[in-house]
C-alpha cells in the first residue's frame, strides 16, 4: 500500500483548530482551539455530549469542512490549501466514510453501492466488480451482491457501508456513530469487523461515539466538551476519570 | 467515465418512469411538430414544383396590368388582342406557339344536372402549349376557330357532374345562353398546386366567347411556349420588348403589361408555404422551450429529492464536475430521450398527414438532424443549472438531508 507512510509524520493533525458558525449574537463556537493528533494505524474514538463538536471534529478531519483558524495537516499536507477537487481527490484515496445512518444508495444493489468510490476513481468496470466483490466478502456479505439496501438487515447494511469504505482502499476509516442505529449484538459485530480491519489490515480509524462499550475498543479516547478536548487517553483513563468527576 | 455517467443517467431515469415521461412530454410535443410542420411544408413545395413542371417548365403568360401579379391591377390598362398573339408566333424564333385564353365562371346544364364550373375560351394552340391530350372524341377544327362555332371541350369534372360516366361526345350542353356541342373530352389533371380542380373546365373557340359570353374582342390572357431549344428567360425578354413595341411603350415608361414563366409562379407559390411552414414551426418551436422549462423544473426537484445521494456521492470521493456531469447527462439523455421519441411521431403524423391531403412526403435529414442536435442542447441548457447547484452542494448539508 503505498500511503502507507514509513516516517513518523501523524495521519492526521488538528492544530489550535477553531470553528465558528454564525455571526454576532447567533454565534456558535463549534470548535474552539482543538488540538488532534493521530497516528498511523491508530484506532480512536472521539467522544462527548451532544453539541460538544465531535461531528464537527469528524467533518474536519474528512476534509468536508473547513476550519475557521488553526490548521489541519493530513499526512503532513495542509488541508486549507487544497482546492475543492483536491480534496475530493483526498477522500476519495485516503477515507473512507461510515455513517449512521449507512447512507447507502436506495434502489442499488450491495455491489454497485460498493462501487460507487471506485467508479469515481475511473477504475475499469470488470476490476471494479472484482473489488467490490472481494470488499464485500470480507465484510461477510458474500451472496448478498445483488440485494437493494431495503433487502438487507441493519447490520448488513452497515457491513455493506464499511465495504464501500474499504473499496476504496483508504488509509482512514471515518466512522460516525456507526453502530447508533444498531442494537447491541449487531454493534458488537461492527466493532469487531472495525477491530479486524484496524488490525489486520492497518487501517487508521476514527470514530465518533456516545457508546461507552462501543469506544472501549479503542486504542485512545478523545473527550470533548464545548468544542474543546477535555482530556484524552485510553478508555479506561478516561472514563474512570468520568465515573470519578460523576 | 462518460459511459459510466450515461449508463447511470439512464438507470436514474428509469427508476422515475411515469415522471420521466411527463417530463420529456413537452420536448416530444416540440419535436413532433417542428418535424411534422417542415415535413409537411417540404411535400406541399415540392408538389407545387412538380405540378408547376407538369404544366410546362416552357411556358411563359402575357397578361395586361402593370406590375405584380395579382388582382387589382388590370383593369386600368389595354387588353390584349387576338393581333398580338399572332405576332409573338410570327414575329419571335424564341416562341413555338401561343394561345389565347379568357377565362369566366358560369352554370352548365345538361338535362336536369347543372354545375358550376369555368369557361374558357380559347383555340386548339393552347393544349398544345400546356401539353394537354384529349382522350375521347377531337379537338377544335379551323373553321369551327374561325367562325366561333358554339362546340366544346370538357374535363373530366365536368363530365362525371353531368354525364357521370356515359359518352358526352355529342351531347349538346347549354352555358348560358347558349347551347353547345360537346365534341371532345380532356384527359383527367388532377387538383393544381393552387388547390382548384384543373379538370373543372369547358373549352370552346375564342371567338365563340368573345362574341356570345363577353362581348368583346379582348383577350386577357396570352399562354406562350418558348421553342425547345430556347431558354425561358431568353423569350421572356423578347416577348416584352416585342409587346412593348407593339403597345408603344416609351424608352423609361414602365411595361403596362407582364409577362410571367413558371419558375416564378412556382417560387411564389413555394415562397408561400415556405413563409407558412416557418410561422407554423416558429410557433411549434416555443413549445420545444416551453419542454425545455420542464425539463429544468423537474431536473431542480430531482437535486432537492436528490441531496442526500449527491452528499454521499461527494462523501465517497466525487469532485464536484462529477456530480455536475451525472446530472448534466440526465438532462440531456432526457431530452435527446424525447427528441427521438418526438422524430419518430413527427414524421409519422406526417407521413400520415401527406397521405390524406395527397403530397409527396418528404422527410428532411437535415430537419431531423437539427431537431436532433436541438434538442441535446435543450438538455444542456436547462439542465446546466440544475446540474450546478447539484455540484454546489455542502456535501455535510447534503448528507443530513432527510
Amino acid at each position: 500500500m503505498p500511503h502507507r507512510a514509513a516516517d513518523t509524520t501523524p495521519v492526521i493533525e488538528l492544530r489550535n483548530v477553531t470553528k465558528v458558525y454564525g455571526h454576532g449574537e447567533a454565534e456558535v463556537r463549534a470548535m474552539d482551539g482543538v488540538d488532534i493528533t493521530i497516528e498511523s494505524g491508530e484506532f480512536v474514538a472521539i467522544m462527548g455530549p451532544s453539541g460538544s463538536g465531535k461531528s464537527t471534529a469528524m467533518n474536519m478531519i474528512g476534509c468536508l469542512d473547513s476550519p475557521t483558524s488553526g490548521e489541519y495537516l493530513f499526512n503532513g499536507v495542509q488541508v486549507a490549501k487544497l482546492s475543492q477537487d483536491q480534496r475530493a481527490l483526498l477522500r476519495r484515496n485516503y477515507l473512507g466514510f461510515v455513517f449512521q445512518g449507512f447512507n447507502l444508495l436506495a434502489r442499488t444493489t450491495a455491489l454497485e453501492n460498493v462501487e460507487l468510490p471506485m467508479i469515481y476513481k475511473g477504475m475499469p468496470a470488470t476490476e471494479r466488480r472484482e473489488k467490490a466483490r472481494e470488499a464485500l466478502a470480507k465484510v461477510g456479505l458474500s451472496g448478498r451482491e445483488h440485494h437493494d439496501p431495503s433487502e438487507l438487515s441493519g447490520g448488513q447494511q452497515q457491513r455493506a457501508a464499511i465495504a464501500r469504505a474499504l473499496a476504496g482502499n483508504p488509509q482512514v476509516i471515518l466512522a460516525d456513530e456507526p453502530t447508533g442505529n444498531l442494537d447491541t449484538k449487531l454493534s458488537v459485530e461492527i466493532m469487531e469487523l472495525l477491530k479486524d480491519l484496524n488490525e489486520r489490515d492497518h487501517i487508521t480509524i476514527v470514530m465518533v461515539t456516545h457508546e461507552e462499550d462501543m469506544a472501549a475498543y479503542a486504542h485512545r479516547v478523545i473527550w470533548m466538551v464545548d468544542g474543546k478536548v477535555e482530556r484524552t487517553g485510553t478508555p479506561e483513563e478516561v472514563f474512570s476519570h468520568g465515573r470519578q468527576s460523576a | 467515465m462518460i459511459w459510466e455517467t450515461v449508463r447511470l443517467a439512464i438507470q436514474a431515469i428509469f427508476r422515475n418512469t411515469l415522471r420521466s415521461i411527463l417530463t420529456v412530454l413537452g420536448i416530444v410535443i416540440g419535436v413532433a411538430a417542428v418535424i411534422a410542420m417542415v415535413t409537411v411544408g417540404q411535400g406541399s413545395s415540392n408538389q407545387v414544383t412538380a405540378d408547376v413542371e407538369k404544366l410546362g417548365t416552357n411556358v411563359l403568360m402575357v397578361m395586361p396590368g402593370a406590375g405584380r401579379m395579382g388582382p387589382g391591377n388590370n383593369s386600368v390598362s389595354a387588353a390584349l388582342e387576338m393581333k398580338d398573339v399572332e405576332a409573338l408566333i410570327n414575329q419571335l424564333s424564341s416562341v413555338r406557339t401561343a394561345a389565347p385564353y379568357n377565362q369566366t365562371s358560369l352554370n352548365a346544364v345538361y338535362g336536369t344536372e347543372d354545375t358550376r364550373t369555368s369557361l374558357a375560351g380559347t383555340d386548339a394552340r393552347y393544349l398544345d402549349v400546356v401539353d394537354w391530350p384529349i382522350v375521347m372524341g377531337r379537338g377544335f377544327l379551323p373553321a369551327e376557330e374561325s367562325s366561333g362555332r358554339a362546340v366544346c371541350i370538357i374535363g373530366e369534372t365536368v363530365r362525371q357532374e353531368l354525364f357521370g360516366n356515359t359518352d358526352p361526345i355529342g351531347e349538346t350542353v347549354r352555358l348560358k345562353n347558349v347551347s353547345c356541342d360537346v365534341i371532345g373530352l380532356l384527359e383527367a389533371k388532377g387538383a393544381s398546386s393552387f388547390g382548384t380542380d384543373q379538370d373543372d373546365i369547358v373549352l370552346i373557340p375564342i371567338k365563340a366567347f368573345q362574341r356570345r359570353v363577353t362581348g368583346s374582342a379582348d383577350v386577357s390572357m396570352i399562354y406562350v411556349a418558348a421553342a425547345n431549344n430556347v431558354s425561358t428567360d431568353r423569350a421572356l425578354v423578347e416577348i416584352e420588348t416585342l409587346m412593348r413595341e407593339r403597345r408603344r411603350i416609351g424608352a423609361g415608361e414602365e411595361d403596362d403589361f407582364n409577362v410571367r414563366d413558371m419558375k416564378q409562379l412556382a417560387s411564389m407559390l413555394t415562397g408561400i408555404t415556405d413563409v407558412l411552414t416557418g410561422l407554423l414551426s416558429a410557433v411549434a418551436a416555443v413549445s420545444l422551450l416551453v419542454g425545455g422549462i420542464g425539463i429544468m423544473n423537474i431536473m431542480l426537484v430531482s437535486v432537492t429529492e436528490r441531496t442526500r445521494e449527491i452528499g454521499i456521492r461527494l462523501a465517497v470521493g466525487a469532485t464536484g464536475n462529477q456530480v455536475l456531469l451525472q446530472f448534466l447527462v440526465e438532462a440531456v439523455v432526457l431530452s435527446i430521450i424525447g427528441g427521438v421519441v418526438g422524430i419518430i411521431l413527427g414524421l409519422s403524423l406526417a407521413a400520415i398527414a401527406s397521405n390524406i391531403m395527397v403530397i409527396p412526403f418528404s422527410p428532411d435529414p437535415m430537419i431531423v438532424a437539427i431537431a436532433f442536435l436541438f434538442s441535446a442542447a435543450v438538455g444542456v441548457i436547462f439542465g446546466y443549472f440544475p446540474a450546478r447547484r447539484a455540484a454546489r452542494l455542502d456535501p455535510i448539508e447534503a448528507l443530513r438531508h432527510q
